[in-house]
C-alpha cells in the first residue's frame, strides 16, 4: 500500500484476478450533474469498486485495501475513512499498522478533518501506548506549522484521554521561546495551567504563571497573547487580579515607555471597569499621553477611551463605543447612589 | 527575555504588510482622494468564474468529491450574491443533483451514494433555498432531516458530524441551522447543545471548535451564531467575545482568524458576520455590563454632560423604541424560563427584524477596501490574501464578508446601505443582503421561512419528497 506503488505501478481493478467476481457501481450522477468533476480513470475506478463493496458491505481484506487506495487518492472522503474502521474492527487488524498508514497519509494532509479524527480514534484503541507517538508526532507538525489547529485539538485529546502531560509546560516554554507570539502555544500553556492534573490548577499555578507572562509582556508590550492570557490567569476573579501589584507595576511600566501602549490601555480600562482604585502614577501615566483636547477634569476611564481612538484608529468605533458604555454605567451608579441617599435620609 | 527577537510570526507578519501596502500604495498614488472611485467588483469575471466551476471542474477537484454540495452552495451563493441568475435549465440539474446526494434515512451525503453529513448538508439545504423555486424546497426530505440531526447528537450535547464523526462547534452550528429554517427544531434537538458551546468559548473571549483549543473565527460564528437560534446566547461572555473579535481586524483591512496569525480574505465573513450579529445583541450586552437598559431615564441626565459621542447620540435616538418594541429584561427571562422564550423555531427571523441599536464595531469600509483591492481577482474570483490562488470557498466567504461590510451601518433589514457606507461605486458594487445567521441572501430567506412554516401545518404525508425519476 506505498503511494509510490498506486502511481506509478497501478494494475486497474478490471484486471487484478481477485476482483473478477466484483462488478464495479458507477456514481449516480444523472444526466447533467452540477459541479462535474473531470475523474481521472484511475480515481473513477477505483470509487466504482468502492462502492461496490461499500454497497455489499464487504468487511475483507481486500475491502481494506481498497479503502487504502480510495483515501491516497481523496483523504477527504469521509465515507472511505468510516467503512476502512468498520472494516478495521472486522478483521481486527494490529492497528500498529494501521498508524503507519496514517502516517504515510498525513504527510501532505496536516489540515484535513478525516485523518485527524481517524488518528484519534486509532489512538483511544491503542491506548496508554499511543501517548508517546501521538506526543512526538504532533511535535513533528508543530516544527513545521506551529500553529496547526487540528494537532492541537490532537494532542490535547491525547493528553486529556491517554496522558502524558509530564513534559508539556516545558513545550509550551520551548515553542514559546521559538515564537512568543505564538498564540496557539499560549492557549496550550493555559490548557495544562487549568486541566494539568499534576499542577494543581489555576489557583496554584497562578503566581508562577503571572511572573512568566509579565515577563513577555515587558519584552514585546505590543504583543496581544500574553495580555489575554494574562487576563485569562484571572478569569472569574477579577478581585485578586484589581489587587495584583505584579499587573499595576506592568501597567505602569508599559504605558511609561515608548512602546505601543495600546494593549496595556486596553488592559487598565478593563480593571477600571472592575473597580480598581487607580495609583497616582498610573492616573498620571494616563494624564501624559491623555490629547490636549480632553477636558481634564474627564474620568480616568474616558481619557483612556480618547487615547485609544487615537492611537489605536482602526477600532475608533469600539473605543468610542466603550466610552460611551463606561459614561452609562457611571450615572447609573451616579443614580443609584443618590437614590440611596435619599432613602437614607427618609 | 529578549526584546523583539524576530520570529517566524513577526517574519510572516511582515511579508504580508509589504504586499498589502504596495497595493493600497499603487491605488492611492494614482488616485491620491479616492481611490475606491477605481475599484469594482468585476461582476463579469466573477459569474463566469462561478458558472464555470457549476458545469465542469477538472481532476484536481477530485480532494474535493466529498465536498460537491459546498461546491454547490459556494458557486451559488456566490452567484446570488452578485444578483445574477444561472437559468432554469442548471438550476434544475442542481436541484436533480442534490437530490441524488439526499440519504434515504435523511441528510446529505458529500456525493452521490455517500454517507449523510452535517457539513454537506448545511451546504446542500442553503443551496436549495438559494435556488428557492417551490422544487428546491419542497425536494428536502424534511421529516427524514430531523432524524437523521437527532441521530447525530451527542452525550456531550453537541453534535457529531456524522456516523462515527468528530464533535465540534461546527456540527453543532450546521444542524441547529438546517432545523431552524427548515422549521423541525425542537427541545430534544437542542438540549445540551448551548452547554457544549459555552464550554468552548475561551479565556481569550472568543470561541474555539472544542473545549480547551483556541480561539478562532470560524468557530466563534458558528458558535455565536448556533446560541442565538437556540436562544441562549446571554449565557457567553460578550464583552468578552467582542473584545476579542475586534482585535482580530488587522491594519490590512481585513480580519485575521486567531490571535497573531495572517490576515484572510474568508475571515471578512466569519469574523465579519459575528460583529454584524453582535450589533444586535445590544440589550444582552448592556445587561451584562450591569447596565439596565432603561436607557431613557439617564437621557434627561445626558443633556447637562458637554461631551456626548455619536454612538451616544445614537443609542439614546432610539431608546424609547427599543423598549416599546422590547420589555425590559426580556433578554434575561428568555434563559431563565424557557416557556416565556418566543418560540426556537422563529428566532432567525425576529432575530433579523430586531431593532438596531448599536453601530457596527469595526471598520468597515476598510474591510471592504482589503476584499477588493487585496482579495478579489482580476480575471474572476477571490483568494485568501495578495500571492495566493482563488477558490471557491474564498469566493462565497469574501463576497459574503463584502454584503455584511456594505450593510453593517443600516437600521433595519431590508433597507439598502447609503452611498457613503459602500466602498467603489454603489450601483456597481452593492451586493445582495444576506441574513447573518444563516449566510443566505435574505430574499431567499423568507422564500424559505414561509415554506416551511406552510409545512408545519400541512399533514406529515405531503412531506414527502419528491425525487426525480430517471
Amino acid at each position: 500500500m506505498d503511494s509510490c506503488e498506486v502511481t506509478k505501478t497501478r494494475i486497474p481493478f478490471k484486471e487484478r484476478p481477485d476482483w473478477a467476481d466484483v462488478k464495479p457501481v458507477p456514481q449516480d450522477d444523472g444526466p447533467c450533474p452540477v459541479v462535474p468533476i473531470a475523474y481521472t480513470e484511475d480515481f473513477s475506478e477505483t470509487m466504482d469498486y468502492f462502492r461496490a463493496i461499500y454497497v455489499a458491505d464487504e468487511r475483507s481484506t481486500r475491502a481494506l485495501q481498497l479503502t487504502g487506495e480510495a483515501i491516497q487518492l481523496n483523504p477527504g472522503n469521509y465515507t472511505v475513512w468510516q467503512f476502512r474502521r468498520v472494516v478495521l474492527e472486522a478483521l481486527g487488524v494490529d492497528l500498529r499498522e494501521e498508524l503507519k498508514f496514517v502516517d504515510r497519509i498525513a504527510g501532505e494532509n496536516t489540515k484535513n478533518y478525516q485523518i485527524w479524527h481517524h488518528r484519534r480514534w486509532l489512538a483511544e484503541k491503542l491506548g496508554a501506548d499511543a501517548v508517546t507517538n501521538e506526543l512526538e508526532f504532533t511535535k513533528k507538525i508543530f516544527s513545521q506549522d506551529a500553529k496547526n489547529y487540528h494537532a492541537w485539538s490532537h494532542r490535547q485529546w491525547v493528553l486529556q484521554a491517554l496522558g502524558g502531560w509530564e513534559d508539556e509546560l516545558a513545550y509550551c516554554q520551548q515553542l514559546l521561546e521559538d515564537d512568543i507570539y505564538n498564540n496557539s502555544a499560549w492557549n496550550q500553556r493555559y490548557f495544562v495551567v487549568t486541566r494539568s492534573p499534576l499542577l494543581g490548577g489555576l489557583v496554584a499555578m497562578r503566581e508562577l504563571e503571572v511572573n512568566y507572562t509579565v515577563q513577555a509582556i515587558r519584552a514585546s508590550p505590543e504583543n496581544e497573547s500574553p495580555w489575554r492570557y494574562l487576563r485569562g490567569l484571572y478569569k472569574n476573579d477579577t478581585q485578586s487580579l484589581v489587587q495584583d501589584s505584579q499587573v499595576a507595576s506592568v501597567l505602569w511600566d508599559v504605558l511609561t515607555s515608548q512602546n505601543s501602549h495600546v494593549h496595556a490601555l486596553r488592559f487598565l480600562l478593563d480593571l477600571l471597569c472592575h473597580d480598581l482604585e487607580p495609583s497616582q502614577e498610573l492616573k498620571s501615566a494616563v494624564d501624559v499621553l491623555t490629547p490636549q483636547s480632553c477636558s481634564p477634569d474627564l474620568a480616568l476611564t474616558k481619557k483612556i477611551c480618547s487615547i485609544l481612538e487615537h492611537a489605536d484608529p482602526m477600532r475608533v468605533k469600539y473605543w468610542n463605543w466603550r466610552k460611551s458604555m463606561v459614561r452609562v454605567q457611571l450615572l447609573q451608579s451616579q443614580n443609584a447612589e443618590r437614590l440611596a441617599n435619599l432613602s437614607v435620609q427618609e | 527575555m529578549e526584546s523583539r527577537k524576530v520570529t517566524k510570526t513577526l517574519e510572516d507578519q511582515w511579508v504580508v504588510e509589504r504586499r498589502v501596502r504596495e497595493i493600497y500604495d499603487y491605488f492611492y498614488s494614482i488616485s491620491p482622494n479616492s481611490p475606491s472611485d477605481l475599484i469594482e467588483i468585476e461582476r463579469d469575471k466573477h459569474f463566469g468564474y462561478l458558472s464555470q466551476g457549476l458545469r465542469k471542474l477538472g481532476p484536481s477537484f477530485s480532494v474535493l468529491d466529498a465536498s460537491r454540495p459546498w461546491l454547490c452552495y459556494w458557486t451559488l451563493h456566490s452567484i446570488a450574491l452578485l444578483g445574477e441568475s444561472i437559468g432554469g435549465k442548471l438550476e434544475n440539474d442542481a436541484i436533480d443533483f442534490l437530490t441524488r446526494c439526499q440519504d434515504k434515512d435523511g441528510g446529505y451525503g458529500g456525493g452521490p451514494g455517500q454517507m449523510p453529513h452535517l457539513a454537506t448538508t448545511y451546504a446542500a439545504v442553503n443551496s436549495l433555498i438559494t435556488l428557492g423555486k417551490p422544487e428546491a424546497l419542497s425536494s428536502i426530505n424534511r421529516e427524514k432531516l430531523y432524524t437523521f440531526l437527532l441521530r447525530m447528537k451527542d452525550a456531550s450535547g453537541g453534535f457529531r458530524m456524522h456516523d462515527g464523526g468528530e464533535v465540534d462547534v461546527r456540527a453543532c452550528y450546521t444542524a441547529i441551522s438546517v432545523a431552524n429554517i427548515l422549521n423541525i427544531v425542537d427541545d430534544e434537538l437542542i438540549h445540551g447543545v448551548g452547554n457544549y458551546i459555552l464550554s468552548c468559548q475561551t479565556y481569550e473571549g472568543g470561541i474555539a471548535g472544542e473545549p480547551g483549543s483556541e480561539a478562532h473565527g470560524g468557530y466563534t460564528f458558528c458558535g455565536l451564531a448556533a446560541m442565538i437560534l437556540i436562544n441562549e446566547v446571554n449565557r457567553l461572555d460578550l464583552p468578552g467575545l467582542i473584545d476579542w473579535v475586534v482585535f482580530r481586524q488587522g491594519v490590512e483591512g481585513g480580519f485575521q482568524g486567531r490571535t497573531n496569525k495572517l490576515v484572510d480574505g474568508c475571515y471578512s465573513f466569519w469574523q465579519g458576520a459575528v460583529v454584524f450579529l453582535i450589533q444586535r445583541l445590544n440589550l444582552i450586552v448592556h445587561e451584562q455590563l450591569g447596565l439596565s437598559n432603561d436607557l431613557s431615564t439617564e437621557s434627561a441626565d445626558d443633556s447637562s454632560e458637554s461631551e456626548l459621542s455619536d454612538e451616544e447620540e445614537h443609542l439614546e435616538g432610539i431608546s424609547s423604541h427599543v423598549q416599546d418594541t422590547f420589555p425590559l429584561g426580556q433578554a434575561g427571562a428568555c434563559q431563565e424560563n424557557a416557556s416565556h422564550s418566543p418560540k426556537i423555531a422563529d428566532t432567525g427571523y425576529e432575530f433579523i427584524n430586531r431593532p438596531i441599536a448599536m453601530r457596527p464595531l469595526f471598520d468597515s469600509m476598510y474591510l471592504q477596501q482589503y476584499v477588493l483591492l487585496c482579495s478579489q481577482i482580476e480575471v474572476g474570483g477571490f483568494r485568501d490574501k495578495p500571492g495566493k490562488g482563488r477558490d471557491y470557498y474564498h469566493t462565497c466567504y469574501c463576497l459574503s464578508g463584502l454584503s455584511i461590510a456594505q450593510y453593517s451601518w443600516t437600521d433595519e433589514a431590508d433597507s439598502p446601505p447609503l452611498p457613503r457606507d459602500v466602498f467603489g461605486p454603489y450601483s456597481k458594487c452593492l451586493l445582495e443582503q444576506v441574513h447573518p445567521l444563516f449566510n443566505v441572501v435574505l430574499d431567499r430567506y423568507y422564500e424559505a421561512r414561509e415554506y416551511s412554516q406552510a409545512c408545519e401545518t400541512v399533514s406529515p404525508l405531503s412531506l414527502a419528497p419528491t425525487f426525480s425519476e430517471t
